[in-house]
């Protein structure tokens, strides 16, 4: 555990001393602000004391920033060779997986916890459902995670950085956007599946204000297959012939 | 720590990059590396510190196998990997730092320890630098105080003094083998004159496999067994003594060393010696004889004669 909180603490460092933590705080924070106040179905337009808008947006600049921000994770060790420093000091495939992780939701959330001004602004204008609110956030930080294990996972498999983000785009958009359009052509079995399988699913049944033990099932998986998956391709360097 | 490498074999595809070696480094030893490119030098240093398990076979450091605790044997080996991999954005004792903690030093010594390494490599007036701002020489001592940091047992360092001035070398090689009298050892180098002043024993690895394994002195001798005269003679016709040479009992080969003075080099037959003839020759001719030196066997020979095969 300490390895992998002195391993995330250097990596979130480095997302601030490359202004990388930086630009994504205010490309975030400016999107999501110019949609909830100023712009199309704002809180304005609809007349209602929510933050609706702005867990839709907030839905949308995560899913293109997340991989921005993992790209690099991994692809870069392995690029640069400091993978093989780091495996080479008391830490394990799984330990390096988690912090990499860990350094990336830690950023997430405080991206999140700097919109917490939007929630009292807008609670301060009328009557708020809180529950809604809070759910709504938890929605966000489960959607993220799990992102953030799927660009993990992205960035495991190459040394390039640039096919990391795109790869992590495409497996990303499947789980989007795409397994639920395809859901809504099916009928039965197939499009259940296809259905559950979707993200989007999930994330807004909770940003509703309802917490399913299943909705919250569907995220630990995504984000447990996703580390575990990484940290099986970072171990494949001693079992592949290659 | 003793260091049992123990028949082990890594593949990359079909190609065997190591093929089944084995050796014992025991503690206070210093062990040379050589080999040519590509050779198998890398993978076993990798093996050895966890990085790559090997398709078969075992190594165990301090009695700790690879396969079982490589958390451990990690904790007590320091690692300078060949391309020396660092994290440039980072300032020289942060990353320092960051390597301690992640050795789990304890919070109140680590300034003490990098204070230390600082010195010890000679990184006073860069310390706060950042490393992607370091020269190469000067990032490859940040390499070095990483890999001894937290003082290890066993130090594995590939290609240790690539990039250094001539001052530098000498002042690492002092620092290894200063390490190496209580520590296990390994260092991998190309450069033969750092592994004959730096090591007790060496090691010659080629294509995968083992070909050497003795102190310089042993090595020299393996391949010895015939001796070689250099000889030069104050005038004479060059041809003539040429022929007399060849025609001395116990030599098999005669070579003109240059082309402008009478100086030659005699090979013996294997276990004969041709001092006493070459002398007499002299005597009986009248040839005034102004050299008559045996030649060591250089280890840049014995290392080629190895690894052409």
């Amino acid at each position: 555990m300490k390895q992998i909180w002195i391993i995330s603490k250097r990596e979130l460092n480095s997302f601030f001393d490359s202004l990388l933590a930086y630009i994504m705080i205010i490309a975030f924070l400016g999107f999501s602000g110019f949609f909830t106040w100023l712009f199309g179905r704002d809180v304005f337009l609809v007349k209602q004391a929510s933050l609706q808008s702005f867990f839709g947006v907030a839905y949308w600049t995560l899913f293109f920033f997340i991989p921005a921000l993992t790209m690099r994770l991994i692809a870069e060790e392995k690029n640069i060779g400091t993978l093989e420093l780091l495996l080479t000091k008391p830490v394990s495939d799984w330990q390096l997986v988690s912090a990499k992780f860990l350094s990336t939701l830690l950023l997430i959330l405080i991206s999140l916890a700097l919109t917490l001004p939007y929630y009292k602004t807008v609670a301060s204008i009328g009557p708020i459902d809180h529950g809604a609110v809070w759910s709504g956030y938890l929605g966000l930080i489960l959607m993220s995670a799990a992102y953030i294990s799927i660009g993990l996972f992205a960035s495991s498999l190459t040394t390039n950085q640039i096919v990391a983000f795109l790869l992590a785009l495409l497996i990303g958009i499947f789980f989007h956007l795409l397994f639920g359009l395809i859901a809504m052509n099916f009928q039965g079995i197939f499009g259940n599946v296809l259905s559950y399988l979707s993200l989007n699913t999930h994330y807004e049944s909770i940003i509703r204000g309802v917490i399913d033990t299943k909705d919250i099932i569907y995220f630990l998986s995504v984000i447990f297959i996703g580390l575990f998956a990484s940290e099986a391709i970072l171990a494949k360097r001693n079992t592949s012939d290659n | 720590m003793d260091i049992v490498v123990d028949h082990i074999t890594k593949k990359y595809g079909t190609q065997r990059a190591v093929d089944d070696v084995s050796f014992v480094v025991k503690t206070g030893e210093v062990l040379g590396f050589l080999g040519p490119n590509g050779a198998g030098k890398t993978t076993t240093m990798k093996a050895i510190t966890c990085f790559l398990m090997p398709n078969e076979g075992d190594i165990t450091v301090g009695g700790h196998s690879i396969h079982n605790d490589p958390e451990k044997i990690k904790r007590n080996i320091g690692y300078l990997p060949e391309s020396n991999p660092l994290y440039r954005e980072m300032p020289v004792i942060d990353y320092l730092k960051f390597i301690a903690e992640l050795h789990g030093i304890e919070k109140n010594k680590i300034q003490a320890r990098i204070l230390d390494m600082v010195n010890t490599c000679g990184l006073e007036g860069e310390k706060h630098k950042k490393i992607g701002e370091l020269s190469k020489g000067y990032q490859q001592r940040v390499g070095l105080a990483q890999a001894l940091i937290h003082d290890p047992q066993v130090l594995v360092l590939d290609e240790p003094t690539s990039g250094l001035d001539p001052n530098q070398i000498v002042e690492i090689r002092e620092l290894i083998r200063e390490i190496g009298k209580e520590k296990t050892v390994i260092l991998s180098s190309h450069i033969l004159a750092e592994v004959e002043a730096t090591c007790d024993r060496i090691l010659i690895i080629n294509k995968g496999k083992i070909v050497a394994d003795g102190t310089s002195g042993e090595l020299r001798k393996q391949s010895q067994g015939r001796e070689i005269l250099k000889i030069s003679v104050e005038e004479g016709d060059k041809n003539e003594i040429f022929k007399a040479l060849q025609d001395l009992p116990n030599s098999e080969i005669v070579d003109f060393i240059s082309k402008s003075d009478h100086s030659f080099e005699v090979q013996s037959k294997p276990n004969t010696s041709s001092k006493k003839d070459v002398f007499n020759l002299c005597v009986k001719k009248g040839w005034i004889l102004t050299e008559l030196t045996p030649t060591e066997t250089k280890l840049e020979d014995v290392f080629r004669e190895l690894t052409k095969k």
